[in-house]
């Protein structure tokens, strides 16, 4: 099948919606002949033109809040949003207009509308541009939160995300922007809200976002060598989550860890670990259920100190090796 | 000049909102409202002057203080007071309450409660009118408190640079809560502001209905022939509290009763009586009216039922599991 990068994949998403429907736009700073921060959406100007390839004044919160004016008329806008960090700037028109609108207009008006923006740490580029933001709005009703990990789920989760009638937020890895994998040339969508088992194995359950299902991955095949067999579980859409199939993984391998970047305390992690606690796979469990997420601290610039401060293949492996070698019971 | 018969239009409207007004306090007073409300009484000229000069199919965004927005758009007083009183028969099936009252099928299309927070989706629907290549306008209602918000930098920059079809109304009543346009507003006019963006700017007494009509028919005009954007700011007063926890404490009763020897009601009739344009028995028919469309509306909200506790989790997500 034919490779290609994140960011390719997520380029042709938003070219082939352009292509297929009028109503499609997107919005943000520098995303014309820049192509964006990170060459997202490079050449799409060249093909679809300023109307529909809008270069937006540094007026976060503005331009979101037109997106969602445009949304209401009928249109499907897509905002790029340079760096999650910045999403702070949006939040009043994310969390009391696009979230709320339809409920508080008793169903009135739909909202299709995405943002898009990279998050994460791993590019040095200190405090207020590597945040790790999957959890910031997380606790908001009306929202839908995508976190794709690999080109493949990027591009058939950004349509699903398009063509969804709510306001979506898509949350891209900067580290993941380079990541080669196949994606077939046919039209194809994911489905949201349908979590994915993305290695099978028997003895852990795994449950990652982002970034962190690539180094779930890596973390696995080590500790296959050792002869831990470790199931890896990326729910992809975070909001509205589907638990079923980590509630049967955790009933088929007993163990669970969860592994996230944003910070440890309020991340989704907490969510995710309450759901399994209040499901009957509790009953099936032989270990603690461990988190590892991001220290409780701004990301720091120093290459070492910036590594040490979000979960690395190696803290999953040695995380999962203490949770499969011990005899809790003991 | 106006047609004698929208003149008369419109003092039935400004009269139709007091009464809506008058009525919902009076219903607040006997414990019947679970939430709080801002009123516009004294406010009654602009939304409908405005309202007016648009064409049925153009678009209009509300506030926190809206119920003059929604009647002067046409919206239905039955479904309004049962909102009010949360019903389910009520504009928003009682989730939003007398903020949030909107009617998307009369393009009303929201009342926010976040002060300024409107302003860009307003832009937005300008936008995609723009888009769309379609011709109506939108106008967009914000207070004399959201002109000190960044949104309305923001957005009136964005409706420059991009020429859309959009008035941004100013409805300035003296006071965002508690406090005087003077103590947080340096410039004589909030009109004046519109110079940084490279637009028409004017600034019009919002007693007047007339005059409120003329500046936004003609902001109308230019922008559906492409003219882009026009900020207007109307004086004007709101003669009851910010809102029901509104003890007064920051302006003297001079100063309101001042302000009330301008009302744009009062003079309106006298000014439609001078030009021979509306008599006493006309007046008396057009208040019994009012009078049976508010006592209908009452018996409509106070007969309706509550909304379902079944339906709690509905109209989170569109395509949800809700009907």
């Amino acid at each position: 099948m034919r490779v290609i990068t994140y960011k390719e994949a997520i380029r042709e998403a938003i070219r082939e919606k352009m292509i297929e429907d009028e109503r499609v736009f997107i919005i943000g700073e520098d995303i014309g002949v820049y192509g964006g921060a990170f060459g997202v959406t490079m050449g799409l100007i060249d093909e679809f033109g300023p109307k529909r390839v809008v270069d937006a004044p540094m007026s976060e919160a503005s331009f979101t809040g037109l997106a969602i004016g445009a949304s209401i008329l009928g249109l499907r806008p897509t905002v790029e949003i340079m760096f999650a960090d910045f999403l702070t700037f949006t939040a009043d028109q994310i969390i009391n207009q696009a979230a709320k609108l339809r409920f508080m207009t008793g169903g009135q008006v739909k909202i299709p509308l995405v943002v898009r923006s990279p998050q994460g740490s791993g590019t040095g580029a200190a405090s207020q541009h590597s945040q790790n933001t999957e959890a910031w709005f997380f606790n908001i009703p009306g929202l839908k939160i995508v976190v794709p990990s690999n080109p493949y789920d990027a591009k058939g989760l950004l349509k699903s995300s398009i063509e969804d009638n709510n306001p979506v937020i898509f949350l891209e890895h900067k580290l993941l922007y380079s990541l080669k994998g196949e994606v077939p040339e046919e039209d194809y969508r994911v489905p949201l809200s349908k979590t994915k088992i993305v290695k099978e194995g028997s003895d852990i359950t795994v449950v990652s976002t982002s970034i962190m299902v690539q180094r779930a991955i890596q973390a696995s095949e080590i500790l296959e060598r050792e002869g831990i067999s470790v199931e890896v579980i990326d729910p992809r859409t975070i909001k509205p989550m589907d638990m079923e199939p980590i509630i049967e993984s955790v009933k088929k391998t007993h163990r669970l860890l969860v592994v996230y970047e944003g910070c440890l305390t309020g991340g989704i992690g907490g969510e995710i670990v309450s759901r399994i606690v209040e499901s009957p796979a509790f009953l099936y469990l032989d270990a603690p259920i461990m988190r590892i997420g991001g220290k409780d601290i701004p990301i720091p610039y120093n290459r070492n100190l910036e590594k040490l401060s979000v979960p690395q293949v190696e803290d999953i492996v040695k995380k999962v090796r203490e949770i499969v070698s011990e005899d809790w019971y003991a | 000049m106006l047609d004698r018969k929208i003149k008369i239009e419109m003092l039935k409207r400004m009269m139709l909102i007091r009464a809506f007004e008058e009525k919902a306090e009076e219903l607040f007073m006997r414990n019947l409202v679970h939430g709080t409300m801002h009123l516009s009484v004294g406010e009654e000229a602009v939304a409908v002057g405005s309202i007016f000069a648009l064409d049925r199919e153009d678009y209009i965004t509300s506030t926190h203080r809206g119920h003059g927005h929604m009647i002067a758009k046409g919206g239905d007083i039955k479904k309004m007071f049962a909102e009010f009183l949360g019903k389910d028969t009520g504009y928003c099936h009682g989730r939003g309450g007398s903020m949030h009252i909107a009617d998307f099928s009369l393009n009303n299309i929201g009342a926010t409660g976040i002060v300024g927070a409107g302003i860009p989706i307003a832009t937005g629907a300008a936008f995609a009118i723009k888009y769309m290549r379609r011709k109506e306008i939108v106008l967009c209602f914000f207070g004399d408190g959201a002109a000190n918000e960044g949104t309305f930098y923001e957005s009136l920059n964005m409706a420059s640079i991009w020429n859309l079809p959009i008035i941004f109304m100013c409805e300035n009543n003296m006071y965002a809560m508690s406090s005087p346009v003077s103590k947080f507003i340096p410039t004589p006019n909030i009109s004046d502001r519109a110079k940084s963006f490279s637009i028409p700017g004017v600034t019009v007494d919002g007693m007047d209905v007339i005059a409120v009509y003329e500046v936004t028919k003609e902001a109308a005009d230019r922008a559906r022939n492409g003219g882009g954007p026009t900020l207007i700011e109307a004086k004007t007063y709101r003669y009851k509290g910010h809102s029901k926890s509104d003890k007064n404490v920051y302006r003297t009763k001079e100063e309101i009763e001042e302000w009330k020897k301008k009302d744009p009601i009062v003079n309106f009739i006298k000014k439609l009586k001078e030009l021979g344009d509306l008599d006493d028995k006309t007046l008396e028919s057009i208040k019994n009216d009012i009078e049976k469309t508010i006592e209908e509306g009452v018996n409509f909200a106070l007969n309706s039922k509550e909304p379902s506790p079944d339906t709690l989790m509905w109209y989170v997500y569109a395509n949800g599991d809700e009907k």
